[in-house]
């Protein structure tokens, strides 16, 4: 893997609060070394697009990859604005799009919409189903109403919002970026979450951040309960002042402000990680 | 993985057979082994309809003789009702092997169900005044069309397509599940009933009979116990989150209501349209865009919930 390299003291992830310590032994932090000027960098092969030039797609009687092959080969065309008309709810609309595109959705989507995208800035005008955004590594996507189960399950990086309210397990095993979600969110939220933030500004179901590695979740309403080894962590204003700035570029007002807001961590009762191979530790042991 | 869907009208009644169908072959992705309905009629009929089988749809297609056998099972079954005093107003050959005879009966549900049953191969599908329950093997497209449902006018229905995990490719442990032997109940579920067995033997011992060996039935058998007990639909719905193990998300309709429950674990997707005129819900939003096409705002009941809604 060309140009990956081991930074486990310093790196651009740690100075911006993604995660708070270096894991060590066997589970190693492995960074793309990107330099300052290359952030937001595009693929070898990636077409470069113009936002002022726009297309619409009609959705309606269609199957899923024939729309998606339909934006690719859009993309492939120089459109950088492109509009997907009725979308009825079809399942893993947007998928896997690995370029700077301006994705406009205008309806309802079905389960695993814009899943292993890296880079678009997508907006949905209505809801969607089960695992939106799953993979995400780079790019913005915005829900306008409410989304189901798994919202964001192993979110890399980006940031993913949904305005309304989201089902159960939202943010499973995210791995980065920013989940932001505009009402309540259900049962086990940020299962086994390992980087990232993830802000509610509702209500959150029973075992919030259950099993979770590492990772900020913070939450303006109640959780019915905590999970295993999720506990209370004091909010500092550079919480507050990261939480107001976020919270205002998508236009999301919690009641009470963010003041009320209380933020969740790792208890790190759970970690175990060492540096012995398992045949070694029979050896110790 | 299998799908649910249900719909109840408000404010009248509608093409339900239609709007049940669409929902289903919009979820047909989701289990193309066998396709249910039930249906219910609008209120006010008198008599009461019943859907039963005399074999399943393989067993026509095994043997020399097997067509003379359903029509010596079908004469065996007429007999018995007349027996019984049972008076058949009308007939309809659904398919060779099921029937829907419109009836006049006065007499003890149970015996009448169980009189009949008796005669080997033969399953009552559903008994009520508003109920109509139809299942066989195929998509929504094939049995709609089989059973010639895209007439059928009501005020609710609950529908379910089937991927076959824990057992067999039939009529038999298809869904819908008449609460037998209850009028006008039935029931739908996705998902998997981990202490099925236990409770299963629990009821068997208290003499309720069970004809697959699909979980789901349990369900099925587990509501008509707990209303024949003198709870409510929804009394019954809030039992099973705490009775029942697993993960599971399922509806059940009566003549008049139409009910759901999600387990706590919420690992079974359930999607939900409400409005004054129409309540939908399915396993996916794409059935309820398929009834609904203009823009609405839909949601995911959390883990442990119950709703039951009027019609």
């Amino acid at each position: 893997m060309a140009g990956v390299t081991t930074k486990p003291k310093s790196h651009v992830s740690l100075e911006m609060g993604m995660h708070t310590e270096a894991l060590a032994g066997r589970s190693q932090q492995r960074f793309f070394d990107i330099s300052e000027e290359n952030v937001g960098y595009g693929y070898p092969d990636a077409p470069d697009v113009d936002f002022n030039k726009r297309a619409e797609v009609d959705c309606a009687g269609r199957e899923p990859r024939d729309i998606n092959l339909e934006i690719r080969s859009l993309i492939r065309q120089g459109y950088g604005t492109i509009v997907l008309n009725n979308p009825g709810a079809k399942h893993s609309l947007a998928v896997g799009i690995l370029n700077r595109l301006n994705l406009i959705i205008k309806g309802s989507c079905g389960y695993f919409a814009c899943g292993l995208i890296d880079g678009p800035n997508v907006r949905i005008s209505g809801r969607v189903g089960w695992a939106c955004g799953e993979n995400m590594l780079a790019g913005t996507i915005v829900i306008e109403k409410n989304a189901g189960s798994q919202f964001g399950a192993a979110l890399r990086g980006g940031d993913l919002v949904c305005k309304g309210s989201v089902g159960g397990r939202t943010g499973v095993d995210q791995k980065g970026g920013t989940i932001i979600v505009g009402g309540d969110t259900g049962a086990f939220t940020g299962f086994m979450m390992q980087r990232g933030r993830m802000v509610i500004c509702g209500d959150a179901g029973k075992n919030l951040g259950d099993s979770m590695y590492d990772g900020t979740i913070y939450i303006g309403g109640e959780p019915v309960s905590l999970g295993v080894d999720a506990v209370w962590a004091e909010m500092t204003a550079g919480d507050r002042e990261w939480l107001a700035r976020k919270l205002k570029i998508y236009d999301i007002k919690p009641a009470g402000g963010v003041d009320k807001f209380r933020k969740i961590v790792a208890g790190k009762q759970l970690w175990n990680y060492d540096n012995l191979e398992p045949s070694e530790k029979k050896l110790v042991l | 993985m299998c799908g649910i869907a249900g719909l109840i009208h408000r404010d009248g009644t509608a093409n339900i057979g239609k709007e049940m169908t669409a929902m289903l072959l919009s979820l047909r992705h989701r289990g193309p082994d066998s396709t249910g309905y039930a249906l219910y009629g609008g209120p006010g009929r008198n008599d009461y309809v019943m859907r039963f089988k005399v074999a399943e749809q393989e067993d026509t297609k095994k043997g020399f003789d097997i067509h003379d056998e359903i029509k010596r099972r079908r004469a065996l079954v007429e007999e018995r009702m007349k027996s019984l005093g049972v008076n058949v107003l009308a007939r309809e050959d659904a398919t060779e092997y099921a029937y829907r005879y419109r009836i006049q009966y006065d007499g003890d549900m149970k015996k009448l169900a169980d009189f009949i049953e008796d005669v080997p191969k033969v399953e009552i599908l559903s008994f009520g005044h508003a109920l109509e329950l139809i299942k066989d093997l195929g998509d929504a497209g094939v049995v709609s069309g089989q059973y010639r449902l895209d007439d059928f006018t009501g005020t609710h229905a609950i529908g379910h397509t089937r991927m076959a995990t824990e057992s067999d490719v039939d009529i038999r442990s298809a869904h819908p599940y008449w609460a037998y032997p209850y009028n006008d109940i039935a029931v739908v579920h996705n998902g998997q009933i981990t202490n099925y067995w236990a409770m299963r033997r629990e009821f068997e011992r208290r003499g309720h009979r069970f004809m697959s060996n699909c979980d789901s039935e349990l369900l099925a058998v587990y509501t008509a116990y707990n209303l024949d007990q003198g709870a409510s639909l929804e009394d019954s719905l809030k039992e099973s989150i705490d009775d029942i193990d697993g993960v599971f998300t399922y509806l059940v309709a009566t003549k008049d209501q139409l009910g759901m429950a999600k387990d706590t674990m919420a690992a079974k997707p359930m999607v939900l349209y409400e409005s004054d005129q129409l309540v939908a819900l399915a396993s996916e939003e794409v059935a309820i865009r398929s009834v609904i096409p203009h823009e609405i705002d839909t949601s995911d009941p959390y883990d442990g919930v119950v709703r039951v809604w009027q019609a």
